[in-house]
């Protein structure tokens, strides 16, 4: 059989391979070079990106839970001037495609920061509405619909020809409803989810683990979440989508695919096993040989439901 | 060199203490061994049930073996005490900026309780030209001072409550060598311990480097999980730095304690 063709495509920008590797979990994308390059994955998403550098939260910034984690890292960035300037050059020297994950306090943040990278020429950019570790974090604009709505358009203005990705927060009544939103504003494409909001408290000294006090669950204990709402989004939109949250396997990322994910980000696995985007993507393959497809694409939206 | 992922055989996975919950494994991993460097770390899967690694410091390393003393915390490190010799153990490393040891001079290696093992590579490289200030709770938690009478240094020990050695913390003992002349001195410890210590350095001038302690999730500098703060060079502002792979081992004039 010939060889499975792997590319997938974000609105209108071919990923090599499904494989992401998801904002926050893998830097700009140097940290992890001992193991994989970023021309061995489809897109990396790099650490969500404010106008000024921010220091983020007090530690403790991690706790494990039962199959994941709760993260409370607040946005810590150089800011977009360095990113710009430092590492996207490098990234693209590497043959990354970049996704530019951006976040900020206001609307007019936002669209500055987008309008920096979009300039810049990243090959996507993910605007983060749900970043549940700083009080302004973007999740103000992400839970009702009508505000994913007006910053999604907001935004959309500044991206040029960059396509927009709209990250949607988990911590939402309707899921349907906020991708809707985003389509209506003009999203390109949606990534989901970001953490859900969770708690740990340390028994011995009746105090949280975090410092943040509250952080966002990530790791297989979200990924059914994930699964469901990926599901929805597709059923609700048609949009492509990077379907994320849990995903630690080859056949965690086929059954994202199979709820409506085009291309599928991994994160917290790397925690643990810092070649899963590697062996996630070649199981993959492995897995669409075995079953003779041909095309990777094939298995998005291919539940029987 | 960079971190690797590797399988280590165990050679060897005994409990130190009688009564106490603190072991020491041997690792077969020729690779990772022969790139490690005092002061640096290991990440280590504890297998199912756990989504992150535990960090653990390098105690001891030659050409073939890492050496590794742990205390039994929690969920992880109870894993690790239940690991059969002759298994397999799961490893990332070696990580981070360890100890700088001084070509020359005199060296103080102040350990508190578990913190004294990272110290134990350094002092095999100074031999005679080191002196270990190592200090417990009380008598029971007394131990591991072989290690560095091994490798020829000499060693003071200390307890909090008088029960065994000198009575006092280990601050007081540096405090008196300082005060006989000057060291390059190795901090690992408790917080307290190792913030306290770091003034006494401050005091008399002595040079002095901390091994620092902060909760993990990547172990390579992605995550930004492990920060600490550390005071901007030529100016009087703070940033955060990565414990992982900027250090554990930091200038302890560097660090906002
Ligand atoms: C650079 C570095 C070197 C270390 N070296 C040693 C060593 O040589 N020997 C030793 O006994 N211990 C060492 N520690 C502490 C050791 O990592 C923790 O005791 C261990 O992670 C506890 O895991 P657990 O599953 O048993 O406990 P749990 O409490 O069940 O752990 C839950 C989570 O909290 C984290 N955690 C809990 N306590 C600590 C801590 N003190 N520091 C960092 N993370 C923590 C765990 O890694 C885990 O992610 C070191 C820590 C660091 C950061
Ligand atoms: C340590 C950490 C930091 C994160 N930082 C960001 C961020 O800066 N921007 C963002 O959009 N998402 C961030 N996320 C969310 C992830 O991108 C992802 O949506 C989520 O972790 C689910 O995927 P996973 O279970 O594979 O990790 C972060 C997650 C973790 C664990
Ligand atoms: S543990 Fe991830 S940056 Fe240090």
């Amino acid at each position: 059989m010939a060889k499975v063709d792997m590319s997938v495509n974000i609105a209108g920008v071919t990923l090599r391979n499904p494989v992401v590797t998801v904002s926050g979990a893998c830097g700009f994308g140097e940290e992890y070079k001992p193991f994989y390059t970023t021309a061995d994955i489809g897109a990396i998403a790099v650490k969500g990106t404010t106008l000024l550098p921010r220091l983020g939260n007090a530690v403790p910034r991690i706790a494990e839970t039962p199959a994941g984690i709760l993260n409370s890292i607040g946005l810590q960035n150089p800011g977009v001037d360095v990113f710009v300037t430092r590492e996207l050059p490098r990234l693209r020297e590497e043959g990354a495609c970049v996704i530019a994950n951006i976040a900020g306090s206001t609307l007019e943040d936002y669209q500055a920061v987008a309008e920096r990278v979009a300039d810049a020429g990243v090959d996507l950019i993910e605007m983060n509405i749900s970043c549940p570790n700083v009080k302004e974090g973007g999740v103000a604009f992400g839970v009702i619909p009508a505000m994913v709505e007006k910053i999604t358009a907001a935004v959309k203005e500044k991206c040029g020809k960059v396509p927009l990705i709209v990250k949607l927060s988990p911590n939402v009544a309707d899921i349907a409803e906020n991708a809707r939103a985003a389509q209506a504003g003009g999203a390109d494409a949606l990534s989901l989810i970001n953490t859900l909001i969770g708690m740990r408290i340390d028994i011995k000294s009746r105090k949280p683990i975090l410092a943040n006090k509250i952080g966002g669950l990530s790791g297989p204990a979200v990924f059914p979440v994930a699964v469901r709402m990926v599901w929805q989004a597709k059923k609700a939109t048609g949009l492509p989508i990077i379907g994320m949250g849990g995903v630690a396997t080859a056949e965690d990322a086929i059954e994202i695919m199979m709820a409506g994910a085009d291309a599928v980000g991994v994160g917290t696995a790397m925690f643990k096993n810092p070649m899963a985007p590697i062996e996630i993507r070649d199981g993959i393959e492995r897995w669409c040989e075995e079953h003779g497809i041909a095309d990777v694409k094939e298995i998005t939206g291919s539940v029987i439901d | 060199m960079n971190p690797i992922l590797a399988k280590g055989k165990i050679l060897s996975n005994r409990l130190l203490l009688e009564g106490g919950l603190l072991y020491e494994m041997k690792i077969l991993t020729p690779e990772m061994a022969a790139g490690a460097l005092p002061g640096q770390f290991v990440q280590v899967d504890c297998g199912e049930g756990t989504s992150l690694r535990r960090p653990i410091s390098i105690c001891d390393c030659d050409d073939i073996t890492l050496t590794l003393c742990y205390d039994v915390r929690g969920k992880g490190t109870l894993a690790m005490a239940k690991m059969p010799v002759g298994g397999e153990i799961d490893l990332l490393g070696p990580i981070g900026r360890g100890f700088e040891i001084p070509e020359q001079g005199r060296v103080l290696l102040v350990g508190g309780g578990i913190g004294i093992y990272p110290l134990v590579k350094p002092a095999s490289l100074l031999g005679g030209r080191a002196k270990a200030l190592l200090g417990f709770r009380n008598a029971s938690l007394v131990n591991g001072v072989e290690y560095f009478t091994d490798y020829g240094a000499e060693a003071l020990v200390c307890t909090d409550d008088g029960s065994y050695g000198v009575h006092g913390f280990v601050t007081s003992l540096l405090e008196e060598e300082l005060k006989a002349g000057d060291a390059t001195v190795l901090i690992c410890g408790p917080m307290p311990m190792m913030k306290a210590a770091a003034a006494v350095c401050a005091k008399y001038g002595a040079a002095a480097q901390v091994s620092l302690e902060e909760r993990m999730g990547c172990g390579v500098g992605a995550c930004l999980a492990c920060v600490c703060k550390i005071k901007v060079k030529d100016g009087d502002g703070e940033k955060h730095a990565r414990v992982c792979v900027d250090g554990p081992v930091f200038d302890a004039s560097e660090v906002v304690w």
